[in-house]
């Protein structure tokens, strides 16, 4: 029974089926976009979709071209929640076995950095999807929940831990226990988005900046990146340590010649990543 | 041929869209367009319709009959308020009331407000929500609240003195005193006074004046004005940047400067 839904699982998961593209992606000079794609359904996140982005965001952190990604969906939703009818006459057995979380860890593993562009419904799995990305540009009309209790169950993809990460105690709690929504004003003051903009910009402004990141050296962005998402992980002295670490590191590229040459000399500097 | 559709199937309130400009009566008469649960739910209804409407450009809000609005139908409570009653009001303005006000404010069109007699309670809250404010000569105004021990509510207490100051709106909502069209035009709560008569043709002329401007430059417009009291001027500069950027890739904004240009009237289309 086991091995059977087993294999059955990862079947779908593994070959997608070639006239689905349940994910877009593009790329603007360095700058790599993903666009989710199923506006029927407000996005929500099926194991097929979920594969199919963990692939584009490895492929996109493979290309040496790309420097930072933008990961977004449309205006009236970035994701609504996960598939809830392919999860409701699940077993614990068959989610257990199935471990349909595990392609999330690839996301998180990516080290570009990742800029969501977010407008609409941010729910669930669509806020815990969010909450992996590092920069987060929100439209005025995004409402960001964890509505996971309204259905009798909790966040399984990172919403309890992160959520709480981002905003604390008080606000995590009232969020995931009354499964409220947030406005993208509540969220900017929480902490939970980096800032706001009208509905008619999140996708140019979250692309402006992925381009103005774009510009400044890869290998910092990555070990920055690395390095602010350690501080979520160890102890503070541990994480100083680690810090300084990659500071010194960054000493063997030749974009950090380049950058402080370029500065000391008040030039604008010419990346490399190496 | 002036494209006129009038909605059916509601029993308090009139909806009628004549040249893009949708005009929803508020129709109780007999009762000075009071307040029932089936006129609010109505009111919400054809102002979400009114709003995704893409052939509405203009809303205009107006009563039938004497009155305005006369704000909550207190004939309605009569049975309720007997001894041991206990109102619970909040939800009953997070259900019926609220979504109006928002729907108003929130529209990404111009709202006016004909406000053809009596304003009071809710009713004068849902005119001071309005974008713009025309007032028959017979207009009054009164936030009438604290006679029964309550507070102006359905925006009152952030519109009102917005629109004409705290020390004012601090004097009308404590004394509930009545203001007619003359001073509240003295006041800055309406935006202009006309003979009864031509309350309707006049606001007409506003609307179709509106209905022919840039849409989305109205639109963006209005959100800015929205914002203006609750943002910094860094904020508000930052806001109006972006919607800068917006209405300079409209149609609309193209057509303006190349007829100002070419020395002829411009023909918006509302792109």
């Amino acid at each position: 029974m086991t091995s059977h839904l087993t294999s059955q699982t990862a079947a779908i998961e593994t070959k997608p089926m070639a006239d689905e593209q349940l994910i877009l992606a593009e790329t603007d000079g360095p700058v790599g976009i993903v666009r989710l794609n199923r506006p029927k359904v407000l996005n929500a996140l099926n194991p097929t979709l979920m594969t199919q982005l963990a692939e584009q965001m490895e492929a996109f952190d493979r290309d040496e071209k790309i420097f930072v990604i933008v990961l977004t969906g449309n205006e009236r939703a970035w994701a609504a929640g996960a598939d809830i009818g392919d999860m409701a006459e699940r077993s614990m057995l068959e989610m257990y076995t199935r471990d349909q979380f595990a392609t999330w860890d690839r996301i998180r593993r990516v080290k570009k950095p990742i800029v969501a562009a977010v407008s609409g419904f941010a729910l669930g799995g669509g806020c815990e999807l969010m909450m992996i990305c590092d920069i987060v540009i929100a439209s005025e009309t995004a409402r960001i929940g964890q509505p996971e209790i309204n259905i009798g169950v909790m966040p399984g993809a990172g919403g309890t831990q992160r959520l709480t990460r981002a905003v604390g105690k008080a606000t995590a709690m009232d969020v995931i226990l009354t499964g409220r929504f947030l406005s993208a004003a509540e969220a900017l003051d929480a902490g939970l988005v980096s800032r706001v903009v009208p509905k008619e910009h999140y996708f140019t402004e979250a692309v402006r900046i992925a381009h103005e990141m774009a510009a400044k050296g890869p290998i910092a962005l990555r070990l920055a990146k690395e390095s602010v998402l350690k501080a979520f992980e160890t102890t503070l002295s541990e994480g100083l340590e680690y810090e300084r670490k990659l500071f010194y590191m960054l000493f063997a590229t030749e974009d950090q010649k380049e950058g402080m040459r370029a500065f000391v000399e008040k030039r604008p500097p010419k990346f490399k990543g190496k | 041929m002036p494209a006129a559709a009038t909605q059916q199937g509601y029993e308090t309130i009139g909806v009628e869209t004549v040249d893009r400009i949708c005009t929803i009566t508020m129709n109780r008469p007999d009762v000075y367009n009071a307040l029932n649960d089936k006129l609010t739910f109505e009111l919400q209804d054809a102002l979400k319709n009114a709003a995704r409407d893409k052939a509405v450009s203009v809303v205009v809000l107006t009563g039938a009959g004497k009155a305005f609005c006369s704000g909550q139908d207190l004939g309605d409570l009569k049975a309720k308020y007997v001894p041991g009653y206990v109102p619970h009001l909040g939800p009953d303005l997070h259900k019926r009331y609220n979504p109006i006000v928002k729907r108003i404010r929130m529209m990404d069109k111009p709202v006016i407000a004909a406000v053809n007699g009596v304003a009071a309670g809710a009713g004068l809250s849902f005119a001071l929500a309005c974008d713009m404010r025309i007032a028959s000569d017979q207009a009054s105004f009164i936030e009438v609240f604290i006679n029964v021990g309550l507070i102006p509510d359905s925006g009152s207490t952030w519109t009102l003195p917005r629109l004409v100051g705290l020390a004012k709106a601090m004097e009308l909502c404590l004394t509930g005193d009545k203001v007619d069209a003359e001073e509240a035009l003295r006041l800055g709560l309406v935006n202009r006074v006309v003979p009864a008569d031509d309350l309707l043709a006049e606001t007409g002329k506003v609307a179709k004046r509106l209905a022919s401007l840039p849409a989305r430059g109205l639109a963006l417009t209005k959100r800015l004005l929205n914002q203006s009291y609750d943002n910094t001027l860094e904020q508000q500069l930052e806001a109006e940047a972006f919607a800068q950027e917006t209405a300079g890739l409209t149609e609309d904004h193209y057509e303006g400067v190349v007829a100002f240009i070419e020395k002829r009237k411009p023909v918006f289309k509302g792109k």
